[in-house]
């Protein structure tokens, strides 16, 4: 825990100082972007991404990955949707309370799997990321809902704009700072990036390290069930491949934001950061008179070139003499 | 705790007649044949269970060899985007108007150099594999699309379509005899080699099997070539019998290989596994996607299962257990 401050800053650092470089070449070659509804924009369009990524982090802290938030954003964003449209006199408001709700019951399997069966999380999150995809499609029958079998409140509801931001954005910064408070200042909160840290050490504390792992795979499901109704009601549609892999998006937000795939390491600011500069690359492209489908190949470059960078850091000296041990020539 | 279990598992397996868990796959499989011709008049006869191979072939000749990375430790999770981008050199090199031999190369290249990548990546670099090869799916995936955009590559000559279309000799298909091979090479290097032994080691402790000489890099990264050409072989195959390049081709294939994997027994931390839990599964698969085929049931249903039985797979060992040490 005592390191933390020491390493992760120049990191989080000189990723934003890249991130505002990249930002300001782009307004100083293309004016007319220069503006602060540009920006506005770009959080607003990239505030999805950082939600998912605060509660994936929330995970990796823990050693853990939670590959199914993709697959949960898209079942509980289908059966939100037929909520509303079945009942659509209540208005947002029973949909706000249901989504995080939802959406930490499925992160609770997740965490059950992990913490009471000892399955590894990898291959927990894998089989859920099946089922909860096949659930989809099961529910919905196949069909799409579209924006026009949605009630106008839910599909206003994000994209409202209040002082100057769509409520999805302010979301996404509350939703970010109320995960980086818990994880400083929450005893829940500093047991899951303790045993994250070192799960020995932990357990002679007394932290019940299952216990923080089932934790923070329910924050990250609530997040994941807040970002389904999100995303639904953002893009006016629900149908089974909503989100398709974008769990690996998430991760790579992370992991360019310097978290550690070891557990133990990571900020929120760093993860924001980390989303914010996928986000600028995106919307770079076609300004650039780059197709979109150069976006994929890109951001793999900067994930590549993010991970080396990452792992040639220096991080705490008993993991790194073990990995540098195992992995030499 | 969890290293001496799985030294002591895979004392156990050095020589494995049929351990515990490949008999209940292959029961499984059984089962599921059984039922597959109980339910459906047209399933039991020589051309059905023949049309069923590519069912598996394609994605089980990949899964093999992914099997011995991910004994040593590692994974590999950018083996679809190594598909598209090999797919996508073979067409390119198609459209150039090449005959069928450099098409082939190319494939095989592209996988090489990728496969190369990724080991350079976590053996030189020290990046987590997890990691590194989610960044390399995208980079591989993203390049296919970044040269291809939305078209779709058809000129292929007609000796190509033999790959995925032919029959070797009766209705034994090319694409089944390439699975049964990479099988047997598998199966052969694991279980029969110096190389197969100390692939376990590095598996089941790195630290130990470096300071018993063995060169943990080499093999890892070996092992990431072989995993990347197979994913060519593979590219070989599906390209063959689609008869085009699209660069969307074999989307979201490496979940379904990385749960053949594991449903074969194979310890995902590594030291634990064998090739014939590695067939099994992939029969399994394969033939259970094939009977919700003739029944008209939806693939993605069919994901619900395999979900289930992933985690059935390492959650019931971990239960029955705790209930006998009780």
């Amino acid at each position: 825990m005592t390191f933390q401050p020491l390493t992760s800053p120049p990191r989080a650092t000189s990723l934003a100082l890249l991130t505002a470089a990249m930002l300001a070449g782009l307004m100083l070659a293309y004016p007319h972007t220069a503006s602060l509804s540009t920006l506005a924009a770009l959080l607003d369009d990239t505030a999805i991404l950082m939600l998912l990524a605060c509660g994936q982090m929330t995970v990796l802290l823990t050693r853990g990955v939670d590959l199914s938030v993709a697959a949960n954003v898209a079942l509980t964003g289908m059966a939100l949707a037929l909520f509303n449209r079945h009942w659509p006199q209540p208005g947002v408001w029973p949909v706000l309370l249901l989504a995080p709700l939802l959406g930490a019951l499925l992160g609770a399997v997740n965490g059950l799997l992990v913490w009471r069966l000892r399955v590894a999380p990898i291959v927990a999150t894998l089989g859920t990321l099946a089922i909860y995809r096949g659930l989809v499609f099961v529910l919905s029958e196949g069909a799409w809902i579209n924006s026009n079998q949605m009630s106008a409140g839910f599909l206003d509801f994000p994209r409202a704009s209040r002082l100057g931001l769509t409520t999805l954005s302010w979301l996404a910064l509350g939703g970010a700072a109320c995960i980086g408070l818990w994880l400083r200042y929450g005893e829940r909160g500093r047991n899951i990036r303790a045993a994250g840290d070192n799960p020995d050490a932990a357990l002679y504390a007394g932290i019940d390290v299952g216990r923080s792992q089932f934790h923070a795979f329910v924050v990250s499901g609530a997040l994941a069930g807040l970002c389904g109704y999100l995303w639904v009601a953002r893009f006016g549609v629900a149908y089974t491949d909503v989100a398709q892999g974008f769990e690996l998006q998430v991760i790579a937000a992370c992991v360019i934001g310097g978290v550690s795939i070891n557990g133990g390491v990571g900020t929120v600011a760093g993860v924001m950061l980390g989303c914010l500069f996928l986000g600028v690359l995106k919307n770079a492209l076609p300004l650039l008179g780059l197709s979109p489908f150069w976006q994929m190949a890109v951001s793999g470059l900067a994930l590549t070139i993010a991970v080396v960078v990452n792992a040639r850091a220096p991080s705490s000296g008993r993991r790194s003499f073990i990995e540098s041990r195992g992995s030499a020539s | 705790m969890n290293t001496s279990s799985s030294v002591a598992a895979h004392g156990r397996r050095a020589t494995p007649p049929l351990p515990a868990w490949e008999s209940a796959l292959a029961v499984a499989l059984l089962a599921v044949l059984a039922l597959n011709s109980a339910l459906s008049p047209y399933f039991l006869n020589a051309e059905t269970l023949s049309d069923a191979t590519w069912q598996f072939a394609e994605k089980g000749v990949i899964a093999l060899p992914l099997a011995l990375l991910v004994i040593s430790g590692e994974i590999d999770i950018s083996v679809a985007g190594i598909i598209a981008l090999a797919s996508v050199a073979m067409g390119l090199a198609a459209q150039a108007g090449c005959d069928t031999p450099v098409i082939l190369a190319a494939a095989l290249t592209t996988g090489a150099l990728a496969g190369a990548l990724n080991g350079f990546l976590v053996t030189v670099c020290g990046v987590s594999s997890i990691v590194a090869t989610i960044g390399t799916m995208s980079l591989f995936r993203g390049g296919a699309y970044a040269i291809l955009g939305d078209r779709a590559i058809k000129q292929y000559p007609e000796s190509f379509a033999f790959f995925g279309q032919g029959y070797v000799v009766g209705l034994v298909s090319c694409e089944l005899l390439a699975f049964v091979a990479m099988a047997l090479l598998c199966a052969v290097v694991l279980h029969f080699t110096i190389a197969g032994r100390r692939i376990y080691a590095i598996g089941a402790n790195p630290m130990t099997a470096r300071f018993s000489g063995i060169h943990t890099g080499r093999h890892r990264f070996a092992l990431f070539v072989a995993v990347g050409m197979a994913s060519a072989v593979a590219a070989i195959l599906l390209t063959s019998r689609l008869g085009s390049t699209r660069p969307s081709i074999a989307q979201g294939w490496e979940l379904e290989i990385v749960s053949m994997v594991i449903l074969g027994g194979v310890a995902v931390d590594g030291g634990r596994g064998s090739i014939a839990g590695v067939v099994l599964a992939v029969l399994l698969m394969g033939f259970l996607s094939f009977g919700f085929g003739l029944l008209n049931i939806p693939g993605i249903v069919m994901s619900i299962f395999v979900g289930l039985l992933l985690i059935a797979v390492v959650a019931v060992p971990h239960l029955l257990s705790r209930w006998r040490n009780r």
